[in-house]
């Protein structure tokens, strides 16, 4: 889908003012959680939960973040903050890494290689595409359970996606038969051709795949909550959780101040990317 | 050309034999991958759901049968929860599905086009996407947060000069579960929102003009162009949210743990607690059994629906 989101084709005349209102309106509406977790994770936890007051900033502090690198919360969570982000990067870096790697292949050799068996292996990926992981959590969680605690089984069941090579192949359908052939002719074998020529010119199709597995990556919590309970090995999603599953009066500031913490690698990753992150959402629509 | 019925050479041949090879080594860490961890779950569950299996004890495995489904529509203590969760499943989809749909089509049409403003907004709505649903239980539990110093609390407060009463958002049974399903169409709008944006850039331009020279209204624009344009991306936008409320589960886990009264447990919830919990592993294979197939008869259906517009 090479649709160029953010490069309009049509401006209807100009926007009129009630657009306007109304964009303003839900522009609020949206943004104001944000807001709130911002000024919130600067405030005393006394002024976070202070009715209207906790969305004005007066007395801001840095005593949230002080306390987070420092020592942890309650004694229910031990573990250090470092510990999470390395937990979070590493289960991430794998399964993005690996996943493209592992992906891309399946997709090219179901789009371009010739073979037995490949039409009943395109369909069982479309199949496969189908089933959320949720639905296949808890036989997985059993198939799995002597790997509970290790850093492996977080990112194992991700790495291979039925979606992403899906993905992959359709994209690579799309491209010109003659990029191959003339590779040929130099005598290039499949995978120098796999390298040197279709690889340059899949990008997008990379890009992607990247950020759509990073999204669900960092963001995955009920895998790693059935495969964590010793807080070494604990990513952010987990530890974060156990704060707000917490009963007792829980410390807003705090919290808020972790949870900044969580979302900031990705909030720079979509600033910085924002054109593929919602060309790659875009993208999910071939799926129908 | 692979295919000529003809006797090959043996350079020929030779050549198919190293494309086939290829191909395969190509396929199988991919291929591999999934079928090991999706396929091979999936047929699992449907063993441990006949199975009784104690963990860590050395009791023989004993099939039995169709009883762990039976108790999911029999049992009279576990047949209410579950289909009290059910229920849960589809009043969280019957409120997800057209309003998250609406919206994301209505702002979707906003942001359709250019302005600093505008370009402002999209960014906006979108931002949620890409916020883990953990980060957004955390938010949205100090917005809901009982009492009049809950900012939910207080913003209505304010704009009802003083008439509303404060209210326990996660623990009265009667608003837990719209509190859930509110912060749910706040994470998931952006996401739907795009997918529309997409589909109206595939509307051609010519159709607009055709119709703006007829001399139709907005109103009209809208009815008979923009909406028959956006007909595959509805479907495939309402299959999709309909398929995320069945799977619907860390908000409800983090939040409010099924309660109060079991107002708020989740199919997949229950699953998990099942499973997880419990240590009730058949139950939980035989409720993931029923969620995978009612996935894939929703998915089959909206393929279906797709395909009779493009004959």
């Amino acid at each position: 889908m090479a649709v160029s989101l953010l490069r309009r084709r049509r401006a209807i005349g100009k926007t009129p003012l009630g657009t306007y209102m109304l964009l303003a309106i839900f522009m609020v509406l949206f943004l104001f959680p944000v807001y709130y977790l911002i000024v919130g994770s600067f405030e005393t936890s006394a002024q976070t939960l202070n009715g209207l007051h906790g969305a004005v900033p007066t007395a801001l502090t840095l005593s949230n973040y002080h306390s987070l690198s420092a020592v942890f919360f309650s004694q229910q969570i031990t573990g250090s903050l470092r510990g999470f982000y390395t937990v979070s990067t590493l289960v991430s870096a794998v399964v993005v890494g690996g996943g493209l790697v592992v992906n891309s292949l399946a997709g090219y050799a179901l789009a371009r290689m010739k073979f037995r068996g490949r039409r009943s292996l395109l369909l069982l990926v479309v199949v496969l595409v189908i089933i959320p992981f949720e639905a296949i959590a808890v036989p997985l969680y059993y198939m799995l359970s002597g790997l509970r605690n290790t850093l492996i089984v977080q990112a194992l069941p991700f790495i291979g996606s039925a979606f992403s090579i899906y993905l992959f192949y359709t994209f690579f359908l799309g491209l010109p038969p003659q990029l191959e052939e003339a590779a040929k002719i130099d005598g290039a074998g499949p995978w120098r051709t796999f390298l040197q020529i279709i690889l340059p010119n899949a990008k997008p199709a990379f890009a992607s795949v990247a950020i759509l597995s990073f999204i669900q990556i960092w963001s995955s919590y009920l895998w790693p909550l059935m495969m964590t309970s010793n807080p070494n090995v604990y990513p952010l999603s987990i530890a974060i959780g156990n704060l707000v599953r917490q009963q007792a009066q829980p410390n807003y500031g705090q919290m808020f101040a972790f949870g900044v913490l969580l979302v900031v690698p990705m909030a720079l990753f979509f600033i910085v990317f924002q054109r593929w992150f919602i060309r790659s959402v875009a993208s999910l629509a071939v799926k129908g | 050309m692979l295919t000529s019925s003809t006797a090959q050479s043996p350079a020929r041949r030779r050549k198919i034999w190293t494309e086939n090879r290829v191909g395969l080594t190509m396929l199988i860490p991919g291929i591999g991958l999934i079928i090991a961890f999706m396929l091979v779950p999936f047929f699992y569950s449907m063993w441990l759901s006949m199975h009784v299996e104690i963990v860590g004890s050395t009791l023989p495995v004993r099939s039995v049968g169709w009883m762990f489904y039976q108790h999911l529509f029999n049992d009279p203590i576990f047949r209410g929860i579950f289909l009290q969760s059910l229920r849960n499943n589809g009043e969280f989809a019957l409120f997800v599905v057209p309003i998250q749909t609406g919206l994301a089509m209505f702002l979707a049409i906003l942001v359709n086009r250019s302005g600093t403003f505008v370009k402002f907004c999209r960014t906006t709505f979108f931002l949620p996407v890409v916020f883990p649903m953990v980060l957004t239980s955390l938010i949205w539990k100090a917005i809901l947060a009982p009492g009049p110093d809950g900012m939910l609390n207080a913003v209505l407060h304010a704009v009802t000069f003083g008439h509303f009463h404060p209210q326990f958002w996660l623990a009265n049974p009667h608003l837990a579960l719209p509190s859930i399903i509110m912060l749910s169409i706040w994470q998931g709008t952006g996401f739907q929102m795009v997918i529309f944006l997409a589909g109206l850039q595939g509307i051609p331009s010519s159709h607009y003009e055709a119709a703006l020279v007829d001399g139709a209204k907005k109103w009209h624009l809208f009815r008979d162009v923009t909406l028959p344009g956006l007909r595959n991306t509805t479907i495939f936008v309402v299959i999709v949210t309909t398929i995320f409320s069945l799977r619907v589960f860390d908000q409800i886990y983090l939040l409010t743990q099924g309660g109060p009264n079991n107002s708020t447990s989740s199919v997949m919830y229950l699953a998990v607690s099942q499973a997880y919990v419990q240590n009730n592993v058949g139950q939980g294979a035989a409720i993931s059994v029923v969620l995978c197939f009612v996935i894939l008869v929703l998915s089959l259906i909206q393929r279906q629906v797709l395909k009779e517009r493009v004959d």
